[in-house]
């Protein structure tokens, strides 16, 4: 679809939101190219789970301006229900529909939100289920599931609406250890077919392997941008990247 | 002659004009429980919007049906109201107008609260693929609410039931007016009427909405699972 590789599919200048008087996220600048994997680190309430949100438009921003292929998504007369079909999101609690099956879950946004034919839906479905390993659970409800189970079903149903993004907001920040590599293994397999994807995670061994960015978060701010993973780990430029990966370490 | 009292019940067109009255309750009760609903269920989305004037002038409108006994309602409608306008309304519709009014304002605080109850974190995985306002509301959430507005809903419907006994004092001839006249008239022949004909009354409230709970004992287990 697109000619050149190294495309900005996503733009965003001088972000900037607060909730009533807090100033959560101050001007934050980040271009994403398509293909590319950005992870974003850094401690609690530095604001990275906002800025997955805003970019998603599920929170409304009080300056700046975020571009999606070159449309502003934060204009009046954006579409939003458009783009969000092509922004895949999943968030930290497994947020499946309780009252629908797995199928019916996936399903929902392909047949009722883009219209696809069925039997086409199905099979994608199908073929995303069995990459993920939980074919055989098409037709259980969420609560049967273990968290890890619903959290893949949830990449899922994001998958299946076909985004050119993905946004993950720590999405095994509330699983059980032995489900995070279960999850996580999903997200590589992703990285492998060139999707686009911004995550949010603590999962630092996890970043340091799958991202070709690492941007590092504090107070609001970005304070450290690495296209090298491995230097960013090893040695940190600022001194609020070394304080922050040092907690991680026993 | 005690042990025949209910010899009474039988007596000429009695029953006949028990089940009638029965009949004018049961209308009342119905239709203002069916009105009521299906508009209670619209106020309800309306009311979960973010406006605050919206919010203001519903919770006006219900408090008002909560504050004001029904009775109140009953007389004010069918003795002023009618009589202000100068519009002619019979008992039986100033007390279909005055349930509905006040079915819909309850049921629309079950719906509001159900709706409002549901995890945030529904509608932002709602929306995060792509479901617009009416779609959020027609797969995630009110199929969601129902579930939790059952009990509330149902307790509802009998309440409205029950409270329907008042129409008697805006002269509806409903099954409770119907037993008094009976009472009347056989008071001397037979002195226990008032414990048969009440006693039956009792009898045919309780036929009518033990099945409610019961349905909605069953619909709860249905979908609790």
């Amino acid at each position: 679809m697109y000619e050149q590789d190294n495309e900005e599919l996503l733009v965003i200048k001088g972000l900037h939101k607060e909730y009533n008087d807090l100033i959560v996220l101050k001007g934050i600048d980040l271009k994403i190219k398509k293909g590319e994997v950005v992870v974003i680190l850094g401690p609690s309430g530095c604001g990275k789970s906002t800025l997955l949100r805003c970019i998603n438009g599920l929170e409304k921003i009080q300056g700046g301006d975020i571009r999606y292929k070159n449309e502003s998504i934060v204009s009046k007369d954006v579409n939003l229900q458009d783009i969000r079909q092509q922004i895949g999101m999943v968030f930290q609690s497994y947020d499946l529909f309780p009252h629908m099956t797995v199928i019916e879950n996936i399903l929902l946004g392909p047949l009722k939100v883009q219209k696809r034919n069925k039997k086409e839906a199905m099979e994608q479905a199908c073929e995303l289920l069995d990459r993920v390993g939980l074919l055989d659970r098409q037709d259980s409800y969420p609560r049967q599931l273990s968290g890890g189970q619903k959290q893949r079903i949830a990449i899922v149903r994001a998958l299946c609406m076909n985004p050119e993004i993905m946004l993950f907001d720590e999405v095994t920040a509330s699983l059980d250890p032995e489900m995070v590599r279960e999850v996580l293994d999903v997200i590589l397999g992703l990285t492998k077919q060139g999707m686009t994807m911004i995550i949010v995670t603590h999962e630092m061994n996890f970043a340091r392997s799958v991202a070709d960015r690492i941007i590092f978060m504090d107070e609001g701010d970005i304070c450290e941008t690495s296209e090298e993973p491995e230097e960013f780990f090893t040695n940190p430029k600022t001194e609020r990247a070394k304080h922050f990966l040092n907690i991680f370490q026993y | 002659m005690q042990n025949l009292g209910i010899k009474v019940l039988f007596q000429g067109m009695n029953l006949q004009r028990l089940i009638q009255g029965l009949g004018v309750t049961g209308r009342i009760a119905f239709t203002s429980i069916i009105i009521g609903s299906i508009f209670g269920m619209l106020l309800g989305i309306v009311w979960t919007s973010k406006s605050k004037i919206i919010k203001f002038l519903c919770r006006l409108y219900l408090e008002v049906f909560r504050i004001i006994p029904i009775l109140v309602w009953l007389f004010i409608m069918y003795f002023g109201v009618t009589t202000a306008l100068n519009v002619d309304l019979s008992g039986e519709t100033v007390a279909i107008i005055v349930f509905t009014l006040w079915g819909i304002a309850e049921m629309a605080d079950i719906v509001r609260g159900s709706l409002e109850s549901l995890p945030r974190h529904q509608i932002e995985s709602g929306k995060a693929i792509g479901l617009s306002n009416l779609g959020l509301y027609r797969y995630i959430l009110i199929p969601q609410a129902a579930r939790r507005m059952l009990p509330g809903a149902i307790n509802l419907a009998t309440r409205m039931i029950k409270t329907t006994s008042l129409v008697v004092l805006i002269g509806v001839v409903d099954v409770i007016k119907v037993g008094q006249q009976i009472i009347e008239l056989s008071r001397i022949e037979v002195p226990t009427a008032s414990f048969w004909v009440y006693g039956f009354v009792f009898i045919l409230y309780f036929i009518i909405c033990y099945p409610l709970s019961k349905l909605s004992k069953k619909l709860e287990a249905k979908w609790s699972d």
